[in-house]
């Protein structure tokens, strides 16, 4: 296949980024995304140019790092897959295909197609977590969990932190990827007894970090490549309300 | 020679880890304070230990290349964490998990660790349940076990399709936990490209800020390398792409031993090669053999015309197929281990016999489990695995059956560690697929992970403190020492280096070629004139990708193909290593298969007279050929023999 890229380039966070129209011939069907964009790159550097940087690393849809924005949808056209799980069967011979980076204000461009996500790192490190330390815990089937909340855990449980709900969002709302978390610690036992203060403090950082608000459009939902429920974000804002009320009352 | 001492303690077997831990030295509250550990990688086996050193209290940095912890290698691990709890009641015991993996590993490891390693795997599901991590269970609310190759036992726990993924995310939760208590110091996007030593021990790494370029000076009292594992150094392999052996090279160079470079472990269900664009291999988890039915055509002529395309699989009636592992391994089946499976299966397609277009791939066949189970069933246990395929191959293998071929996917061989996990450097410590523990010439299936959470949550925040209770006067170091400036200079130096050839070749091409290369004659079937040809033919490479690799841009920005550039420097010097090992290892065990040391049936021959010790090779200089030591294996308490799956 034969195909025109439309890439953002842009050097550094503090210079400003452009479009840039490359051609990439001989492109195989079977090919992924992310090998196609290795292709041009090995003939850029060829002809002394500056390749594309963009991040990625598992390429099989798990670690969350590709992140890119193919045609104005965060990690391209298919649902329920990430930018290094789609194949160039995807699209036609002679297509333009628009890449750009995630855009949101948390996730200042780093270079090119690259952003810089730490702010989800610290919305975990606001209370993503079970406090407890290694060693002098209770047998793993000391405390029976309903096979039913072990699997909504787990739906939950699946976030990759990639940030294609922020991207996605109108209003670069990280309600998805919080709520995930939240309800995934909600539903099981282990994460109950810090559920108050952990759900405000997560709430509070992504506040702080410049994140928007909700406005229930649910193109979280839609672009999410695991497809994480908007249910969650229902559990979260229960869990956010009656934490709120009991921390009035104390 | 110098005598290595793997510090195995004395008594039962049983009774050894309880004996270390009861003398060990520790260190106290107050003095803990004042002592810094570096972990290097964040991945099961470095975010637990640093976390755990930050729970007790030490002062703590974290490095990892990737931007957040949770995107080390770790998170692709698919099917399963291994223990010997016995919840299914199927006659599982700590014993016969030390023992399978001993047996597993071709009675390569020592029986010391392996013992310590079955004895705290059921400490870590323990740890992770409390974590929150949402493993399989049933409909009684209790934990849910399958089962993988290499055991008689369902002893695998496992969180879907995800096992890695939600382990990781413990560790990384445990981990956040720590850096926001102030206990741990996360340093991301950051490469290790120096050791620094001083006066003979471990005090400190060179990094290079990977957004930056700036190289940064960082000191500790003991450094831990988990910077996992170098199959990638077959350029095609099941690894993440930024996945690298050079941190584990850059502490060779400086004195810490290699133990077993060689022993490479080929998976057997991988998505076939198709394509040479193609950027890496993709994994079908082993969990799939438990349901799954491997088979090719029992006829040379139905392999030619599925491979032109004019037959379908589904059109090959069951009296013409061959499911060769049944035939060959009654006993074990399509369970047989990864090293097994992986041999039969190019056995077959060298003999002609394979599928696909290209013949080098098998048939994985769910029809008898679809029938049996149903689809919802399948769906339910693989649904992501299918889903995965499908979207990779374009073709459905509810209907038909999965293609696979064999991939290299993990290093048993590693730097070489005592029951401590020290390296022959004091105070440099590595976990994880890093090291060269407890796997031995071929690692079980589910065992990895539980290696480096075992190495992470239960085993370094002991040993640790038996080396740094003589270390508590030892003030903080600073980063201006002379070691340090030496240490910044070399790693500036080969950077420089790099950029400064401008040669015509891209470093992708170069690593192409050094992966064929491995792949031909140090891959699955080794011989003495392929490796030696392979060391010829990788020095050759080496020398030509000095002169004419082209590395674009500065070292003051963010650069990609710098960051290849630097680890496949490592890798054209480790894929040497290999080679060197395999050829001076004349007899074939688990995963080191020399054609020349086979059985008349084409099972592996060891030769356990000449063979059973650890290699751990000492590094001499760039010039000079590398020295081996040898650590002898002593079997005390089970009776070394052929490994046996029929
Ligand atoms: C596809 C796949 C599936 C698998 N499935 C299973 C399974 O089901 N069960 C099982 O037991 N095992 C499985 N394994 C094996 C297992 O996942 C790995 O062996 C294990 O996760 C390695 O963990 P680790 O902590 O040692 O290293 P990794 O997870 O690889 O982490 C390495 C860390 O080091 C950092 N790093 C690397 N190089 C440097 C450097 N130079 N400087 C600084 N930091 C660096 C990285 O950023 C990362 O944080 C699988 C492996 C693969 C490839
Ligand atoms: S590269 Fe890991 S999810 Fe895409």
């Amino acid at each position: 296949m034969d195909l025109t890229l439309k890439i953002w380039r842009q050097a550094t966070a503090s210079e400003k980024g452009k479009f840039v129209e490359y051609q990439v011939q001989n492109i195989s069907a079977d090919a992924s995304f992310l090998e196609m964009l290795d292709v041009l790159n090995e003939e850029l550097v060829r002809k002394g140019e500056d390749p594309v940087a963009f991040d990625h690393d598992c390429r099989e849809g798990i670690c969350g790092a590709c992140s890119l924005y193919i045609n104005g949808r965060p990690h391209g056209p298919d649902k329920g897959i990430t930018t290094c799980q789609m194949h160039m069967r995807r699209f036609k011979d002679g297509e333009t295909i628009v890449i750009e980076p995630w855009r949101a204000k948390p996730f200042p461009v780093i270079k090119d197609l690259m952003v810089d996500r730490t702010a989800f790192d610290e919305i975990i490190q606001a209370g993503g977590y079970v406090s407890i330390n290694t060693g002098g815990v209770p047998d793993a089937n000391a405390i029976p969990i309903p096979k039913r909340d072990a699997d909504t855990a787990m739906d939950a449980a699946a976030c990759i932190g990639c940030g294609a709900c922020v991207a996605a969002c109108k209003n670069a709302s990280a309600m998805l990827f919080v709520a995930a978390k939240v309800s995934q610690f909600a539903v099981l036992p282990q994460g109950k007894i810090e559920a108050r203060e952990r759900v405000q403090n997560m709430v509070a950082k992504m506040d702080e970090l410049g994140f928007g608000n909700c406005t229930n459009t649910y193109a979280c939902e839609a672009e999410c490549p695991k497809e994480i429920s908007v249910s969650h974000i229902a559990r979260m804002n229960r869990e956010y309300l009656s934490a709120k009320l009991v921390s009035q009352k104390e | 020679m110098t005598k290595l001492d793997a510090k195995i303690p004395q008594g039962p077997l049983a009774e050894k880890w309880t004996n270390y831990k009861a003398h060990q030295n520790l260190v106290n509250p107050s003095n803990k304070r004042r002592l810094d550990i570096i972990v290097v990688g964040t991945g099961l086996a470095g975010a637990s230990a640093a976390a755990s050193f930050g729970e007790m209290g030490f002062n703590v940095k974290v490095f990892g290349i990737h931007d957040s912890p949770r995107r080390a290698h770790s998170i692709a691990a698919q099917g399963g964490i291994n223990a010997a709890k016995n919840y299914p009641n199927d006659g599982d015991s700590i014993y016969r998990l030390f023992y399978d993996t001993i047996k597993g590993g071709d009675y390569r490891a020592r029986e010391g660790n392996v013992y310590r390693l079955a004895e705290v795997s059921n400490n870590i599901i323990d740890q992770c349940v409390a974590q929150g991590v949402p493993f399989a269970r049933e409909y009684g609310g209790l934990l849910d076990n399958r089962s993988f190759g290499g055991a008689q036992v369902s002893r695998t726990f496992y969180a879907r399709g995800q096992t890695g993924q939600q382990l990781l995310l413990g560790a990384y939760s445990a981990l956040s936990k720590e850096i926001k208590k102030g206990s741990v110091k996360m340093f991301m996007r950051r490469e290790m490209l120096e050791l620094v030593v001083i006066e003979g021990r471990a005090r400190g790494i060179i990094v290079r800020n990977l957004i930056t370029g700036e190289i940064e000076r960082h000191s500790a009292h003991a450094v831990v390398i988990a910077t996992g594992g170098y199959g990638n150094v077959f350029f095609l392999s099941t690894n993440a792409m930024a996945s690298n052996g050079s941190a584990a090279w850059k502490v060779y160079k400086k004195g810490a031993f290699f133990g077993n470079p060689s022993f490479t472990q080929i998976h057997p269900t991988c998505i076939p090669v198709h394509g040479d664009y193609q950027s890496k291999l993709t994994l079908m988890s082993e969990s799939l053999r438990n349901d799954g039915r491997i088979w090719v055509p029992k006829h040379k002529e139905d392999a030619e015309k599925i491979q032109k395309g004019k037959l379908k699989p589904t059109e090959i009636p069951e009296d013409r197929r061959d499911y060769y592992l049944e035939r060959r391994y009654p006993a074990f089946g399509n369970l047989v281990p990864r090293d097994v499976a992986s041999r039969a299966a190019k056995e077959r397609c060298d003999a002609g016999y394979g599928v696909g277009s290209t013949g080098l791939a098998v048939y994985l066949d769910f029809e008898d489990a679809i029938k049996r189970l149903g689809k919802h069933v399948i769906e339910a246990r693989y649904g992501n695995l299918f889903q995965m395929y499908e979207k990779i191959v374009d073709e459905n293998p509810y209907e038909t059956p999965m293609m696979i071929y064999p991939a290299v996917h993990y290093t048993m061989g590693g730097i070489w560690v005592d029951y401590e996990l020290q390296t022959t450097i004091p105070g440099l410590f590595a976990a994880g697929e890093a090291n060269f523990s407890d796997h031995g010439a071929n690692r079980l299936g589910a065992s990895a992970l539980m290696q480096g959470l075992s190495d992470g949550y239960f085993v370094l925040p002991y040993t640790i403190q038996n080396y740094l209770a003589d270390q508590i006067r030892v003030p903080r170091f600073e980063t201006k020492l002379p070691e340090f400036e030496e240490a910044e200079k070399a790693a500036r130096e080969r950077i420089e280096k790099l950029l400064s050839i401008n040669g015509t070749d891209t470093v992708d091409t170069f690593h192409r070629r050094l992966g064929l290369i491995m792949w031909d004659h140090v891959g699955m079937g080794r011989n003495k004139e392929g490796l030696e040809k392979a060391i010829k033919m990788i020095q050759e490479l080496r020398a030509e990708f000095w002169k004419n690799v082209r590395v674009p841009g500065k070292n003051e920005m963010v650069n990609p193909e710098l960051e290849k550039a630097l680890r496949l420097a490592d890798y054209m010097e480790l894929g040497e290593l290999m080679a060197r090992d395999a050829l001076l290892r004349e007899e074939s065990c688990g995963g080191h298969f020399r054609e020349e040391h086979q059985t008349e049936e084409g099972e592996a021959l060891r030769d356990d007279e000449n063979f059973t010790y650890v290699s751990a090779w000492e590094y001499t200089g760039d010039d000079k050929e590398p020295k081996l030591n040898k650590e002898p294996l002593v079997f005390e308490f089970i009776e070394v023999k052929q490994r046996n799956y029929k």
